[in-house]
């Protein structure tokens, strides 16, 4: 049985409020709480390490799979190694996240390492959501790292959500991309307080006519602190964009450290990078609607990061 | 009623203060009003001054016999101005709904919402869900800001230069859109504009240079004017 709490987790984090349908493994302080497996999608639990493996038979079409994390015990850190292989001409998609609930002065720590390999002609939707609550003085931490192995013609969506209560996160993302291969990364952070976030995006792009498009979009406020790293390494003829949007309120701090690297004249590659307080003239409309400055500097934010 | 009384604006640049707007004093309390004048002559800096995101450096701002010179930009949108900009603003994030429910201040439903995209001659589907980011091109711009002003209405609306970028094929629409707006708030619409066809439509006619007010009157009196001075005609084709 669930408490409220961990029912509350759920809910931010998987959007779940009941059972959801298909493949789940739902994993509470460490263990596994509940798992569903279907015809297509297998979940297997890792003798060697923390984790599990999710197996999706090739030609497995229109399924979800939700394998949400929630920790609501102080002080409690954990590493978890996920490994996900989806099969030829699979189309599936998948749900992630974390929350924590601290209440105590430790810190309590999750890394989730998960390693996806897509196979040919697949396609994948992959949903992240990190989330911190709770009173405690203890940090809430999450380093998440994805691994991504795209074959060809593969196809995959990432979406990556930090909107609140993590102190400190650093996110890795590498992958490699095949023959055709095309990688979606939209991501979404906001930081407030003394948080500090790291993202870290390696992709080579070693498969002709494969492509990269990374969209970050972040918010800074008050004593927050941001990072974004991106390397972009075109090894055949491909195209890569990288676009970091940034709004940084109070005494934030964004950087944004680009590397596009052409190792191939055929490569085609760009990073956009903008890092800013919030445009006068955007506050100036929504005043002139009637909003309040307050009110249209959250709608600005908001908007911005929905 | 609007009543401005001696408003001047310094503005400061590179070779120090600037006067944008000399002692200007004007009433209106028509159906229409048209504020015309060369580029550069301080027509947008009055709106903005009337909207308050100008303070003026000295006069004062009467509305319908309240001072609201003191008044900040939310206090007179609250106090029924509109205002619709000469350059649009995008935003990344906020759709056309969300825009247009923010200006009419109330939960309106998607068919409402429809309604005034429609008016301004958009087909509300292609549009709703859309933001307001650089994806919209200037016309459609201009046009959710003119419905942004219809789903205000207020008893004051200001359009700067809302004919810009806007195809002849809308044009007539959008002399209607003013019309029909006004049928239904009765109250001031002014236009600011270098277009004959919207000065034909004035009931009243400002005409604005070098920042201050050259000739107000009636659209008999001012137009025969505009039409035969060799200066503000200029303006007036160059931009058609
Ligand atoms: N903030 C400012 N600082 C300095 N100068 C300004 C400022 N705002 C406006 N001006 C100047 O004031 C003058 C009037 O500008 P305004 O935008 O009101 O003209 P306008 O009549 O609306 O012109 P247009 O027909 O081109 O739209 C211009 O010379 C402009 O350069
Ligand atoms: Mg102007």
């Amino acid at each position: 049985m669930l408490t409220e709490i961990q029912k509350r987790l759920l809910a931010e984090v998987a959007d779940l409020k009941a059972a959801p349908k298909g493949a789940y493994n739902i994993r509470s302080d460490g263990e596994s709480a509940a798992r569903n497996t279907t015809e297509n999608i297998n979940i297997v639990t890792k003798t060697d390490k923390p984790g599990i493996d999710i197996i999706i038979k090739p030609g497995t079409k229109g399924e979800d799979v939700h394998i949400p994390v929630i920790i609501s015990r102080d002080g409690y850190q954990e590493t978890v190694y996920n490994d996900f292989f989806i099969g030829e001409d699979a189309d599936v998609t998948i749900i992630a996240g974390c929350g924590i609930h601290s209440t105590g002065c430790e810190l309590t720590e999750h890394s989730g390492v998960h390693t996806f390999y897509v196979g040919k002609n697949a396609k994948v939707k992959y949903i992240e959501k990190h989330y911190g609550e709770g009173e405690g003085t203890g940090e809430r931490v999450m380093n998440p790292s994805t691994v991504i192995v795209m074959e060809e013609n593969s196809y995959m969506e990432m979406e990556t959500a930090q909107i609140r209560g993590v102190d400190s996160t650093y996110r890795s993302t590498k992958a490699t991309l095949g023959d055709k291969a095309v990688l979606k990364i939209g991501e979404k952070i906001m930081t407030h307080g003394r948080q500090s976030a790291t993202t870290d995006f390696e992709v080579d792009l070693n498969g002709v006519d494969c492509g990269c498009h990374v969209v970050s979009r972040s918010v800074a406020k008050d004593d927050s602190k941001q990072l974004f790293i991106s390397c972009m390494n075109g090894n055949n003829r491909c195209h890569g964009h990288t676009e970091c949007d940034a709004i940084i309120m109070d005494n934030g701090n964004v950087a944004a450290v680009p590397k596009v690297n052409a190792n191939n004249v055929e490569a085609s590659l760009i990073h956009e990078a903008a890092i800013g307080k919030i445009a006068g003239e955007q506050l100036i409309k929504l005043m002139t609607l009637g909003l309040t400055e307050k009110e249209a500097e959250e709608r600005i934010v908001n908007g911005f990061i929905s | 009623m609007l009543e401005l009384q001696n408003i001047s604006y310094n503005a400061e640049d590179e070779n120090g203060k600037k006067e944008i707007l000399k002692n200007v004093s004007l009433k209106v309390n028509d159906r229409f009003v048209a504020i015309t004048g060369p580029n550069g002559s301080g027509k947008s800096t009055l709106a903005k001054v009337i909207a308050g995101i100008y303070t003026p450096s000295s006069g004062r701002i009467i509305l319908d016999g309240e001072d609201i010179t003191d008044l900040n930009i939310t206090e007179r949108a609250r106090h029924g101005i509109s205002f619709a900009f000469q350059q649009p603003v995008r935003f990344k994030g906020i759709t056309v709904k969300d825009m247009i429910k923010m200006a009419a201040n109330k939960e309106i439903s998607v068919a409402q919402c429809c309604d005034y995209l429609s008016e301004v001659g958009l087909c509300a589907r292609d549009y709703i869900d859309r933001e307001i980011n650089a994806s919209l091109s200037g016309g459609e711009l201009k046009r959710i800001e003119i419905a942004m002003i219809i789903a205000r209405g207020t008893k004051l609306s200001i359009f700067d230069e809302p004919e810009a970028g806007i195809d002849l094929w809308s044009f007539n629409n959008l002399i209607n859109v003013f019309e029909k707006m006004h049928e239904i708030i009765k109250g001031t619409i002014l236009i600011i504009s270098h277009q004959e066809r919207i000065l034909n439509i004035a009931d009243k006619i400002i005409v604005v240079a070098d920042g201050e007010i050259q000739n107000i009157g009636t659209r008999d009196e001012v137009l025969p004017d505009i039409l035969s001075s060799a200066g503000t005609c200029h303006v007036l084709t160059d931009k058609m």
